[in-house]
């Protein structure tokens, strides 16, 4: 079904293949550019970001202008501003999506975040999984690079970027902007403990921004059309812009869809993503991602935005929305979940080290039939344990846990008394 | 060993930049591309290159997916046992693919052609279940759609000689 709202990150989607530099252009694209370049400060840039409430959209939510106002007016160069297009996020596929969409738009998003940082080398760090989109944006930034888009004094206004793209090869962890840093740097990619974050002593000591890869593609359109506009494209009061929900499980239609946020979950699942398959009922969903908690029916109607999440103890996370039905034992879902993170973790601190594999070990046997009584208040128990570990990883990793043991707990006892799952 | 091809080009590309170090993935995937695997031989060399220590190469090598410290088929499937193709039947078409390639996940074939691993979401949740051979994606999988893509795999592989 084709979305009646206004579609600003893909405007320009086609179903076979990218929009071109001439088609990007055609939209209004490095409009934004030409016009911050005659006739804007990076202070002005920042500002309007601010206002636009845009808040990042790899998952931990954090206003962009605000980190782009992080970086010192008299911090040392060279500066780096960094494109995370590192998505691992299980069920997180709108990166992808995106830069297969619109390359053009997330190239001058970056370009404008460097300008407002006034960083000089760019990076743009991408899974090894996206192979082709990283050889689509290395063709891409050559291309705005003989525009005169990238490179020396840019459109004549002396600014100047670089942008390289950093292949990785393959862990979750190196989402993380700390443990990112050190990918990056070509160490053993542990996070590290801020302070000093990344935006005072990042790459090599330098200051250092990392952006979303849609956050960035929503920059240009905060340029062109105001912040005031770009917060008016939310549904609630405090969302600002329209918002990628990929979602997927058991749906007819899984794939990305661009809507409103603030949007109702029931909508994303129903209308946009085609309800459930025949046979099928709604059971619970992760709004976000594998870190955030399962939202059980009650929250169907929920008003799908970072704040109203947040007020209700739940995340926005990524906004990927995985959907899980009436026959699909959530205990067995979250056993795959944790086996995920226990995989993952660097393995740095204890608590994430120790404690994922222990919180498994619960579960399974809990999934095969030999839980007891007391396995309860041990996985809760062990959940917040793993809220001292070093990073937010092991916080996020539990957060399943956390929303099985809150919503479904009768289906886990279920399987303790009839020392089976009830599903099977 | 290296040829001096290789060694040229990557020892130029490392010469073109401040923080040598950082290249440390693009080289072990270049040196995995000339062996077939990261050998303790590529790590000495990787070392060398970049003016780290092999154990330094090495505590980077262990830590990703894509980097093989063991030899590998000359296709390297990855099936992904993540949550979405979980609920997509990855458990019977994981079974599937070790029953029809004779392996188990972790193994490789007695022809050397195929290697058998699980990773984790590969972010083609909308096309579930999937799997990477070589890092190319195949989705919406099926038992037939896995004997189909085996097959043609394997006749590329008699065509080319092996």
């Amino acid at each position: 079904m084709p979305s009646n709202y206004p579609q600003v990150l893909f405007q320009n989607r086609k179903p076979d293949r990218i929009t071109t530099l001439e088609e990007y252009r055609q939209s209004g694209g490095y409009r934004a550019l030409a016009d911050v370049c005659k006739h804007w400060s990076p202070k002005d840039v920042q500002q309007e970001i601010m206002n636009a409430n845009l808040l990042g959209r790899g998952g931990a939510a954090f206003p962009t202008g605000m980190k782009l106002m992080a970086v010192a007016e008299d911090a040392p160069y060279p500066r780096y501003i960094v494109c995370n297009a590192d998505e691992m996020e299980p069920g997180t596929f709108k990166d992808r999506v995106l830069i297969h969409a619109d390359p053009h738009m997330i190239i001058e998003g970056l370009i404008l975040a460097g300008f407002a940082a006034r960083a000089e080398e760019g990076i743009i760090f991408i899974r090894p999984e996206y192979e082709n989109a990283a050889r689509i944006l290395e063709r891409e930034i050559k291309i705005a690079r003989e525009a005169g888009y990238l490179g020396q004094n840019i459109l004549g206004n002396g600014y100047s970027l670089e942008i390289v793209v950093h292949r990785s090869a393959g862990r979750y962890i190196c989402g993380e902007v700390t443990a990112q840093m050190n990918a990056l740097m070509g160490k053993r990619p542990n996070p590290k403990v801020p302070p000093p974050y990344p935006t005072e002593k990042g790459l090599w000591g330098r200051p250092t921004v990392f952006q979303n890869v849609d956050t960035l593609a929503c920059i240009p359109h905060v340029i062109n059309n105001g912040a005031e506009w770009f917060k008016g494209l939310a549904r609630t009061a405090t969302g600002g812009g329209t918002k990628i929900f990929c979602v997927s499980g058991k749906v007819n239609r899984p794939g990305c869809y661009e809507l409103p946020l603030g949007v109702p979950l029931r909508e994303i699942i129903e209308e946009h993503a085609g309800g459930l398959p025949p046979g099928s009922e709604f059971k619970a969903c992760l709004p976000g991602g594998a870190s955030t908690r399962f939202l059980s029916k009650e929250f169907y109607e929920i008003e799908m935005d970072f704040e109203s999440l947040r007020k209700v103890g739940h995340r926005l996370g990524t906004g990927a929305v995985m959907v899980f039905d009436h026959k699909t034992c959530l205990v067995a879902a979250t056993l795959n979940l944790i086996e995920f993170f226990a995989r993952e973790s660097c393995g740095w601190c204890t608590p994430c080290r120790e404690g994922l594999p222990y919180i498994r070990d619960l579960l399974r046997r809990i999934e095969e039939g030999e839980g007891r009584e007391e396995f309860i208040p041990m996985l809760e128990r062990m959940s917040k344990h793993l809220w001292s570990a070093y990073c937010a990883f092991a916080p996020g990793a539990v957060s399943p846990v956390e929303g099985l043991l809150t919503y479904f707990e009768d289906e886990v006892q279920e399987h303790i008394v009839q020392r089976k799952c009830p599903l099977k | 060993m290296l040829d001096e091809e290789l060694r040229g080009s990557l020892t130029r590309k490392i010469a073109g930049i401040e923080h040598p170090r950082e290249l440390v993935v693009d080289v072990m995937f270049a040196l995995q591309e000339h062996y077939g695997y990261l050998s303790d031989e590529a790590v000495r060399e990787a070392a060398e290159l970049l003016d780290m220590s092999p154990l330094e190469v090495d505590e980077i090598a262990t830590f990703y997916t894509f980097v093989y410290r063991e030899p590998v088929g000359k296709y390297v499937i990855h099936v992904c046992d993540s949550v979405i193709c979980w609920m997509g039947g990855y458990e019977s078409l994981r079974d599937h693919l070790c029953r029809k390639l004779g392996i188990r996940l972790g193994e490789t074939t007695a022809d050397g052609l195929f290697t058998l691993l699980p990773v984790c979401c590969i972010g083609y949740c909308d096309r579930a279940p999937a799997m990477l051979v070589n890092r190319q994606v195949y989705g919406c999988l099926t038992p037939a759609k896995i004997d189909e893509i085996v097959a043609k795999l394997k006749d590329s592989a008699h065509m080319s000689g092996e």
